[in-house]
């Protein structure tokens, strides 16, 4: 046991907490696996105009209800549609929307509002603290699904006038809005478990000697929160990144699935599961069903994992 | 401790008030005319003015709030759009029942199947078992309610043909079995882990050795000696599974066609009847504020490490 540790110090010594997290990550074949998983995945999504065997919306009335063959490896659905390339392009569509509200929930908003609680204090803290309160009063789906049916049509009639005004057409017709909305209302919800992790990191760092000395020394607020104080607080940031990921591309498949997330014709997870949902398409063909379920069900689980992971790779204090 | 509950409990009327406030807006500047969605779209805008001015629709937005906020205090919730005008405190009152009788099985399996995986993975720690049980029940705690149902009819319904697809008969017919089973699973794996660590908390201490040393039964040790004291900290925290029974309830009462308030809520969303949308919100909050101050205070008894101030 001994021998382990100085040996694993001996190895560590004068990297980078980068590479040393990345080594200890590596040795972790589950977390690894979940890592692969997603990446091909979101490259999946990524390069889906390019991938996909067909379109997402190209119907062929003659092949409706194919059973799994070498022309569709999935299948097609009801209205002939092939099953993998409708995965593929769904891909995308969780890929953009997870995305997007994490960068701009978690990463942005979170972070954002979290240091300056926690650095700021007083009053600052109180309000944004008490605000975060308010959201989490709600079951976090609940309140998703309450704006984002309500803010749509509003959404919607903006949009419009700032196509007209502006003379441009199509971006309301290609369904933007949906995106927009869908992850607009998840950031709006998402920043408050990040803020409230991020005030507690700082609210214990900014006690610490490195920062004493660094005030000093004259250097500015900003100056030692952004450049002293948030990169001690990355990894737990990190951690909490890939299972916000996770929960952002659930949230996404329940909005669609109820019908008020991504709207056909567009593409989504929900959409496939809602659409071969129905108990005669269950008895008959389980596999339309089984296949897009399966895939979030591991997007979901894959994030987990790989959050699990991190959290053991990055907080060695912990092991 | 006194001062701490004091305080949550007088803070919680106002994050109520800013629920409130968060949802009367949204329902304000939502879509949707309410007096259009009752009389339908063709009608004399006479009629319109008139019903306008009766519900106090005319009114300036802070005045309507504060009406609205006075008359729920009273118990009056106003009344439903899609419902034809039945006031909403008794509509959710018929349905709350239906909620309430599917949440207290789906509860009641989840703690009967979790806490027995748990004693088993505590008793054998380190085995396979024990990282089997513990993983099979993270399994189901981070998938959704409406990806398990699929397997969960194919399995039950039509593969095996146990148990009927949907419906509702109240708590005493086959019908509910499937529905509280999908709505418990997610809760299998807290009960679990909470189950496995308070026993492995209970399985050292001296008693136990002690009974042993008796040479009392292992099943006689098991149930008065380790099983009772594991299952104390278990009970404080059935507060803690409300929000997750909430949330996956609007979920499977629509997907299995259960008329209680999850799908009341679902259909409201839709038929934009913000009446009822904003009760239930209120009562969700409610419930869930209640029950997060229960978990909190139930810690402190439990953990005397644990101080608030």
């Amino acid at each position: 046991m001994v021998a382990e540790a100085t040996l694993l110090e001996r190895e560590e010594r004068g990297q980078s907490l980068w590479l040393q997290s990345w080594r200890r990550l590596r040795r972790k074949r589950v977390a690894m696996l979940s890592l692969a998983f997603l990446v091909i995945v979101y490259l999946g999504g990524a390069f889906a105009p390019w991938l996909a065997p067909h379109g997402y919306n190209e119907q062929n009335l003659e092949v409706v209800f194919h059973s799994p063959s070498w022309r569709y490896p999935l299948g097609t659905d009801r209205l002939g549609r092939d099953m993998l390339s409708r995965l593929i392009w769904g891909a995308r569509t969780a890929a953009i929307v997870s995305i997007a509200a994490v960068a701009t929930g978690s990463l942005f908003l979170g972070i954002f509002l979290g240091s300056v609680a926690g650095y700021m204090g007083r009053w600052v803290d109180t309000i944004i603290m008490r605000v975060g309160d308010i959201f989490l009063a709600f079951p976090s789906l609940l309140l998703v699904i309450i704006i984002a049916a309500t803010v749509k049509p509003r959404v919607t009639e903006f949009l419009t006038r700032v196509e007209t005004r502006a003379g441009i057409s199509g971006l309301v017709e290609s369904g933007a809005v949906d995106y927009l909305v869908v992850f607009g209302t998840l950031a709006l919800v998402g920043w408050v478990g990040m803020a409230r992790l991020v005030r507690g990191q700082i609210l214990s760092i900014k006690e610490r000697p490195f920062v004493e000395a660094a005030q000093a020394l004259g250097a500015s607020s900003w100056r030692i929160l952004f450049v002293h104080i948030l990169p001690s607080a990355i990894s737990p940031v990190i951690v909490t990144i890939s299972m916000a990921m996770g929960s952002a591309v659930t949230s996404e498949v329940v909005l669609s699935w109820l019908g008020i997330g991504i709207q056909p014709p567009n593409p989504s997870w929900g959409r496939m599961i809602f659409e071969n949902g129905g108990v005669v398409t269950l008895r008959i063909h389980p596999h339309l069903l089984i296949e897009p379920v399966m895939v979030v069900a591991l997007v979901i689980f894959a994030f987990n994992l790989l959050g699990d992971g991190l959290n053991d790779a990055l907080n060695p204090r912990v092991r | 401790m006194l001062s701490y509950i004091v305080r949550r409990l007088l803070w919680a009327p106002v994050v109520l008030l800013a629920v409130s406030l968060v949802t009367f807006t949204l329902g304000q500047y939502g879509p949707g005319d309410p007096v259009e969605v009752l009389l339908g779209r063709h009608t004399n805008p006479d009629v319109v003015a008139r019903i306008r001015h009766e519900r106090g629709l005319d009114r300036p937005f802070w005045r309507q709030y504060v009406d609205y906020i006075g008359k729920a205090l009273h118990g009056d919730l106003g009344e439903s759009f899609q419902y034809r005008g039945e006031p909403v405190g008794s509509l959710i009152a018929r349905k709350i029942g239906v909620s309430a009788q599917l949440d207290l099985v789906a509860l009641f399996l989840s703690l009967a199947i979790g806490i027995p995986m748990g004693l088993m993975a505590a008793l054998k720690q380190g085995t396979w078992l024990d990282t089997a049980l513990v993983s099979f029940s993270l399994i189901f705690y981070s998938l959704p309610v409406f990806l398990t149902a699929p397997f969960v009819i194919l399995a039950l319904s039509l593969a095996l043909k146990l148990l009927p697809a949907a419906g509702w008969g109240g708590i005493f017919d086959t019908h509910i079995i499937m529905p509280a089973l999908v709505l418990g699973l997610p809760g299998v794996a807290v009960w679990t882990r909470q189950m496995r660590a308070s026993t492995l908390d209970v399985v050292g201490q001296d008693y136990v050795r002690t009974a042993r040393a008796k040479g009392l039964l292992q099943r006689t040790i098991l149930s008065r000696h380790i099983g009772r004291n594991a299952l104390l900290p278990i009970f404080t925290l059935v507060g803690l599974s409300l929000g997750g029974l909430v949330e996956g309830a609007f979920i499977t009462e629509t997907l299995f066609g259960i008329p209680g308030i999850g799908r009341l809520g679902v259909e409201s969303i839709f038929a934009r009847d913000y009446p009822v949308i904003m009760a239930l919100t209120l009562i969700v909050a409610v419930a869930f504020i209640l029950a997060n101050i229960f978990v909190d205070v139930g810690y402190t008894f439990l953990d005397p490490r644990i101080r608030y101030r």
